[in-house]
């Protein structure tokens, strides 16, 4: 015992020889979402002196209520980006799942939740085609989803016969999401962002507490070990898409209530939008490495950064400008942590 | 030296052909309890392929299999683990982003007892931390301090270390391990033939697919000669030198059955 307990004090001063720069570099590789948080409490506190507004709570509620969406999309996207996978179609998924729940109640005549169960299994199914091509057709992710991206907008375009249907043509269950709870007087959120709140805690579980969850890292991490170790790959990869199609399903449900209308021609960025939420969160695009909740900060991020340079009096193009090289920040910090000796 | 003791795995007549190559024909190989049985031949000789027919990775064309005298047939991997084979891959088939213990029980996670594992699906992460550490310290593999470590930060033979007690964690009858060495040097190489003794001394039987001769006289008790597709030879490091070994591996050299040693030596 005494000999082991040796060997551990030797490790030890071993390890308190790294200078403060590796320190940082194993910290921020042990916990990838800490430097996400940082940008978010430094842009926080940067925007405060931009413009008075800011940081009021009416504003951050405003903030959180347009990152709802987004943030709802990264989950998804997260997954799937975890197993070294990436998903185009999100957000014409989302727009689809969306009309088809708004139409067959407006215009079919269908009742209210079998509009939504339909949109939801429109949007699942569209997720599980995705992965069939990924896992039985054998082809690459970002191919199959750069297809269906079209394949979905087309079908949306198509069924929707381009019109959007307006908030007094639909069933009032669709904007539910959109309405408002007082957390505390100016401070209110609305259900969609409760609901995203809660769509985060459950996959957190799920990829820190299950096996499924350690299994989609692992394929992520390397596809050829984790078979070679008994994890059955394609079926995790499947479970991964469909539980994405799922997320993306309930996102239009989100999108409807943030938007007051469901309409065909929404969200063409949703997809490169969740991208840039997860990449900025910490996720690694090479699989393997990340953690949820940092998607969810990393929306934030964009968020915080549209409305403060908004009120900044900044002009669009340099608030995109600015989103551009978050994502190269974020991406070269990743490949820094990296090279982290632990 | 006990002659009546029978085979723990044995293969008899396997075939195994890709397309117009025959990558086995006809191969024979008989694995006795306790010993380590070292597997030796020249590239294309057919050693891999012979090795996945019996870790269930390829499924042979033609011959029969035997795990303690009882046929078997495995139709993937886990079919030869759920038999008590573990495989030791060149790959080495690990996680390098997950911690030692994660990639311990990699395909066959612990859930918790009680409503959290059977309702939740909750992993029991520390009965498997505890099980991880108990493992790597009854390997003696001293320099692996921590087992919540990723194993991206382990060296190359730590890295072997833990795939190596990967199998004798759960390997109950037999272990291979496919060029265990070949990625490492001359200490680490030391510290893993250290482990494969003491898994030899838990009462596993174990096959080690090397190319290095020197290592392959040091630890094995015989030497399974592969040439061609088929086994030509079994010799013991004792009864013939490395030299006469790699004129059997490259057919300069026939032995006659009665030079061989084909029963057990232990």
């Amino acid at each position: 015992m005494s000999k082991t307990d040796s060997a551990i004090d030797a490790a030890e001063t071993f390890k308190d020889r790294a200078t403060t720069k590796q320190k940082v570099q194993t910290t921020l590789h042990n916990y990838p979402w800490l430097s996400s948080a940082a940008v978010l409490i430094v842009a926080v506190f940067v925007f405060s002196f931009g413009n008075e507004n800011f940081l009021t709570t009416n504003n951050l509620s405003l903030i959180l209520q347009q990152v709802a969406v987004i943030g709802a999309i990264a989950a998804g996207q997260t997954l799937i980006i975890l197993t070294a996978g990436i998903d185009l179609s999100c957000g014409a998924i989302a727009i689809f799942a969306s009309m088809v729940m708004a139409k067959t109640a407006f215009v079919n005549g269908w009742p209210g939740w079998a509009a939504f169960l339909l949109g939801i299994a429109v949007g699942t199914g569209a997720g599980a085609f995705n992965g069939w091509l990924i896992t039985k057709v054998n082809l690459p992710p970002f191919i199959v989803t750069l297809g269906t991206f079209n394949v979905f907008s087309a079908l949306t375009l198509f069924y929707a016969t381009g019109r959007t249907i307006m908030d007094k043509e639909l069933e009032p269950m669709f904007l539910y999401l959109g309405e408002p709870i007082t957390i505390f007087s100016n401070f209110r959120i609305t259900y969609g962002v409760l609901l995203v709140i809660v769509m985060y805690s459950i996959l957190a579980f799920a990829l820190r507490y299950t096996a499924w969850g350690r299994h989609v890292y692992a394929v992520g991490d390397d596809i050829e070990a984790a078979r070679l170790a008994g994890i059955q790959v394609k079926r995790v990869l499947m479970s991964v898409y469909f539980s994405a199609g799922f997320i993306f399903a309930i996102t239009s449900w989100i999108i409807i209530g943030r938007v007051g209308a469901a309409s065909p021609n929404s969200g063409t960025n949703l997809n490169l939008d969740s991208i840039t939420a997860v990449v900025i969160g910490g996720t690694s695009l090479f699989g393997g490495r990340g953690a949820i909740f940092g998607s969810l900060i990393g929306a934030v991020i964009v968020g915080v950064f549209r409305n403060g340079l908004t009120l900044a009096g900044v002009d669009l193009y340099y608030q995109t400008f600015a989103v551009g090289l978050l994502i190269i920040t974020a991406v070269s910090i990743d490949q820094w942590i990296r090279k982290a000796r632990v | 030296m006990s002659k009546s003791k029978a085979p723990v795995l044995e293969a008899k007549n396997l075939v195994k052909t890709y397309g117009r190559v025959i990558a086995i024909d006809g191969a024979d190989l008989q694995l006795f309890p306790g010993e380590i049985l070292a597997v030796v031949g020249d590239n294309g000789a057919g050693k891999s392929t012979m090795i996945k027919c019996l870790s269930g990775a390829e499924v042979p064309d033609g011959g029969s299999m035997e795990l303690d005298g009882a046929p078997i047939t495995f139709k993937r991997q886990k079919d030869s683990r759920d038999a008590g084979i573990e495989t030791v891959y060149q790959t080495l088939a690990v996680s390098p982003a997950l911690d030692i213990a994660a990639n311990l029980f990699l395909g066959r996670e612990v859930r918790k007892k009680g409503p959290l594992g059977v309702l939740l699906r909750m992993l029991d992460n520390s009965g498997m931390r505890k099980r991880a550490k108990e493992e790597i310290t009854a390997l003696g593999i001293g320099t692996i301090q921590n087992i919540s470590q990723a194993v991206e930060t382990l060296s190359g033979g730590q890295r072997q270390a833990v795939s190596v007690a990967r199998a004798a964690a759960f390997g109950q009858k037999v272990i291979i391990l496919d060029e265990p060495t070949a990625a490492l040097g001359v200490k680490e190489s030391g510290q893993v033939l250290k482990l494969i003794e003491s898994l030899r001394q838990r009462g596993l039987s174990i096959i080690l697919i090397s190319h290095n001769m020197p290592q392959v006289f040091e630890v094995a008790d015989r030497i399974h000669i592969q040439r061609l597709g088929k086994r030509v030879a079994v010799v013991t490091p004792k009864s013939h030198t490395m030299n006469e070994v790699v004129a059997v591996m490259t057919g300069a050299l026939k032995l006659d059955v009665k030079d061989q040693t084909l029963g057990p030596v232990r």
